[in-house]
């Protein structure tokens, strides 16, 4: 059999097994009743209106998203002073904190959530919603942590003479060359951080899960009193809204790179 | 005291001395080419001067200011890279007018430095292009362009033309020349490329294992060179080993042994001095092995005592010997440089 | 630009934010929930202070070592599944056109980030009697009626594959992109059919990328804390679930610490092999 026939049939069946159940969900968040049923009874957006009319699902998606924005935005703000020091200074101890920032991110969520929920309840904070925004901060300042070191080592350190050499000192190159460049990658760190955030539950449950419900949160809340299609609806948006935003990070940057790939073949 | 001075300069890297106790005077106005195989300290040198590396030891000093321990971006001197360095987020006029709008000079001002520039460089209207559209040789145009922008007092080239392929390279190798007598600027080339050092420089620095070997001018290198590195780095040489008593491959010459001292040493020829003679006629007898005809020139190899000299002639005074004839080698005094060591 | 050592205090301004926060919102919490894994239950609050090992003895049951030893094997199929199915998938896709790279870099970047909530839920649909697949079956004529196909532990173990297979592509897509391509070509120019050249070039010039990513979706499928509790019955809990389960339903934050300090160990201790084959695959190079 030709590689090309081989390569047909796996792609054909990873994609049947990754699409299956997004079918079904699918399928069942357009059905016309409240039940869930697939093949789907009728054809109705009205569980896709209800997100946003709903006001338990619209609360939790306002919550969810200032979460992810105001998470992501302290990640990139972690990250990018650290990794700009871990570039421009000789400074081996100091990748202690690139370690600290990798760790949370490759243990089990469960004990990071668990580190968190001790702490918040020990200095008495537990269940205030800013907790949360620094709790997810610290998990997912890898991401960031992670596109911005892969920007500065393919900044070029010749650029950077080049513009000592013509007048410009460590600020002024900084703002005029060093994050013009870095500006692509620290837009995905931020993307990335964003829609992980945006998806997480453990953590989010574990820090203000009594007091604020996200989506992840209501969903799971939601499935203990029985199943309704708005389940199902908010899933799908889920799923494009990540496939969206990815696809943008695809489109305007080089997603490749930013995976671990050698420098694509558009240079 | 006008021009630029390196006062003993070193530059150590852990235990290897990358540049070792410099000196150096170029007075104004002069272009220099600092030659020398890789790793011999040569862009070391010039990366010191840019401000780039601080040196271990000595000081640099231009127009009587002593420049050691000042930052790169308060030198004020242009750089062209290896690399070229520009910006890939900047197009061609904003490359250009980089230095100019973090001095915040005003755009009128910048726009029109910026077509002056363009114009000397011979890419008039190109301001609006990207970095990435532009060829090998117009890169190259610009990274000088923006390296002028400032009116720098020292204009420093790290391997500039490396890049470009051999025919751009010589027809830059000219403009490059041309372009610094127009505006009498103070210039120091980085190469590796003895033609690129002949073509374009008033003093040719030779560099070997961090020191200086020679500095002079391009003939003066060529003709004169002061030792066995320099005359076998700068162009195609006969280095003939050359013995204490005056003895040559054999024959005896008791003035070139009072020259070269008891310790021996080396006599260099190059090879276009070489004759080729009947063998009765010649300084030195020996066998032809190969005769090389490229067309423009011919070159002779010729064994002698189990030594290689090559003789260079052009096809107008062609030699009728073949490989296999014994010949007579004639060596004119006044093309002999007897060197010590 | 010279990479030079900090000199001055203010050249090490940029580290201060990040530092702290790392110190003070992990490494403190982390130390924090050490400390709380030695402190004794208090049902009136979280905890009293205290210094006991009770936390810790309460593992030496048969109960706990039958969970440990179910989260262990559970994390190993799901790891030797994915990595089975995952690296002939990443090969061919590293072979595929730029294009179709980012597509499924886009579509399987898309599922990694889905919570596992969503990812639950879609499965217990999808295995569901009234819309689930035996529908489509019924529909089809396969069956003759439909039924639920959860919870069971085949349920959990596709839900877990599907969760970490997409982890499992992104951990093999580096190294095999870098794979030397002429590898295969000069196998083929030898003889060897495109699929016996895959099993005696490819894999072992990746065996030990192999290894690595196997432990590293292990310690993945570890942390699964939801799909057990959503696609299967009690006995199919891990220790992830129980840890969930002690830290809010049970109000025994001691005794989750504790069983959270032992999945760290355990963890790190496979991360720790990882590195260590890393090492040694540095060292062949």
């Amino acid at each position: 059999m030709s590689q090309v026939g081989l390569r047909r049939i796996i792609f054909t069946l990873v994609a049947l097994f990754l699409a299956g159940p997004l079918v079904v969900v699918a399928g069942v968040s357009v059905n016309e009743k409240q039940s869930l049923t697939f093949p789907p009874q009728g054809f109705s957006l009205n569980w896709y209106y209800q997100i946003f009319a709903d006001d338990g699902w619209r609360a939790a998606l306002i919550n969810s998203v200032t979460l992810a924005a105001a998470s992501a935005a302290i990640a990139v703000l972690m990250a990018l002073p650290l990794s700009w020091f871990l570039w421009r200074r000789i400074a081996p101890w100091a990748n202690i904190f690139r370690l600290l920032g990798v760790a949370p991110f490759i243990l089990p969520p469960v004990i990071t959530a668990l580190g968190f929920l001790t702490f918040w309840a020990t200095v008495g904070a537990y269940g205030q919603a800013w907790t949360a925004a620094i709790s997810h901060a610290i998990f997912f300042i890898t991401l960031p942590l992670v596109t911005l070191s892969l920007g500065f080592a393919s900044i070029d350190r010749s650029l950077v003479e080049a513009a000592a050499t013509m007048g410009g000192n460590d600020r002024t190159i900084l703002r005029t060359v060093v994050l013009p460049l870095i500006l692509p990658y620290l837009i995905s760190g931020f993307a990335f951080a964003f829609v992980l955030s945006l998806n997480e539950y453990i953590i989010a449950y574990m820090t203000v899960g009594f007091t604020m419900e996200t989506l992840p949160i209501k969903i799971f809340n939601a499935l203990r009193y029985g199943y309704t299609p708005i389940m199902a609806s908010v899933s799908v948006f889920f799923v494009l809204l990540a496939a969206i935003i990815f696809g943008l990070i695809a489109r305007f940057g080089d997603l490749p790179k930013l995976l671990g790939a050698l420098s694509g073949g558009g240079k | 005291m006008s021009g630029l001075q390196l006062q003993d300069l070193t530059k150590r890297f852990g235990s290897v001395n990358a540049v070792d106790g410099v000196n150096l005077s170029v007075p104004h106005g002069t272009f220099v080419c600092l030659l020398g195989p890789s790793g011999c300290g040569k862009t070391t040198l010039l990366r010191m001067i840019a401000g780039l590396e601080d040196p271990t030891a000595g000081a640099i000093v231009l127009d009587g200011k002593d420049m050691t321990g000042v930052p790169t971006h308060q030198r004020d001197f242009g750089m062209v890279f290896q690399s070229l360095a520009l910006f890939p987020h900047l197009n061609v006029g904003e490359n250009i007018a980089y230095p100019l709008r973090i001095r915040g000079v005003d755009k009128a001002e910048q726009k029109k430095r910026v077509d002056e520039l363009l114009n000397l460089v011979r890419l008039p209207g190109l301001a609006d292009r990207p970095v990435a559209k532009l060829s090998g040789g117009q890169r190259q145009r610009v990274a000088i362009a923006r390296a002028l922008a400032l009116r720098p007092k020292l204009f420093l080239l790290d391997e500039p033309l490396s890049a470009l392929d051999a025919k751009l390279r010589e027809a830059m190798q000219v403009e490059l020349r041309q372009l610094q007598q127009s505006l009498g600027i103070t210039t120091i080339v980085v190469t590796h490329d003895q033609r690129e050092a002949m073509t374009m420089a008033d003093l040719v620095v030779v560099m070997g294992e961090g020191r200086i070997r020679q500095a002079a001018s391009p003939i003066q290198v060529y003709r004169k060179p002061s030792d066995a590195f320099v005359a076998d780095f700068i162009g195609m040489t006969n280095l003939l080993p050359l013995k204490g008593n005056g003895d040559l491959l054999g024959t005896n010459f008791p003035s070139l042994g009072m020259a070269v001292g008891s310790a021996g040493g080396h006599l260099s020829i190059r090879p276009e001095d070489v004759r080729l003679v009947a063998p009765e006629q010649g300084t030195l007898t020996g066998t032809v092995t190969f005769v090389r005809d490229l067309g423009g020139t011919i070159e002779t190899f010729v064994d002698v005592q189990g030594v290689s000299i090559v003789s260079v002639t052009t096809p107008r005074e062609r030699t009728p010997f073949v490989a296999g004839d014994a010949v007579g080698v004639r060596l004119p005094v006044e093309s002999c440089v007897v060197l010590k060591g | 630009m010279r990479r030079e050592p900090p000199r001055s205090l203010a050249d090490y301004a940029p580290l201060a934010f990040p530092a702290i926060m790392l110190l003070v919102f992990f490494v403190i919490p982390f130390s924090t929930m050490i400390a709380v894994s030695f402190f004794r239950r208090d049902p009136a609050g979280f905890y009293s202070r205290d210094f006991i090992f009770d936390n810790y003895e309460r593992f030496l049951s048969a109960f706990f070592g039958g969970v440990l030893g179910f989260s262990i094997m559970l994390a190993v199929i799901v790891a030797v599944v994915c990595v089975i199915i995952a690296f002939p998938f990443t090969w061919l896709l590293a072979q595929a056109s730029r294009r179709v790279q980012i597509v499924w870099l886009v579509v399987i970047l898309s599922i990694l980030s889905l919570s596992e909530v969503i990812i639950g839920f879609a499965w217990t649909t999808l295995f569901s009697r009234t819309a689930g697949i035996t529908n489509i079956f019924v529909w089809m004529g396969l069956m003759s009626e439909a039924q639920a196909l959860s919870p069971n532990f085949g349920a959990v173990l596709t839900g877990m594959v599907y969760q970490a297979l997409p982890y499992t592509v992104l951990v093999l897509y580096p190294a095999i992109v870098r794979l030397d391509p002429t590898l295969m070509e000069a196998a083929r120019t030898l003889g060897s059919s495109p699929l016996r050249a895959f099993f005696n070039v490819v894999v072992p010039a990746m065996r030990s990328t192999i290894v690595a990513t196997l432990i590293m979706v292990f310690v993945f499928a570890l942390g699964s804390y939801l799909l057990p509790q959503m696609l299967g019955r009690p006995q199919h809990w891990t220790l992830s679930v129980l840890i969930t389960d002690q830290a809010i339903y049970q109000s025994n934050m001691p005794f989750a610490a504790a069983m959270a300090v032992f999945l760290v160990l355990m963890s790190l201790a496979f991360v720790g092999l990882t590195l260590l084959v890393g090492a040694r695959k540095g060292g062949e190079a």
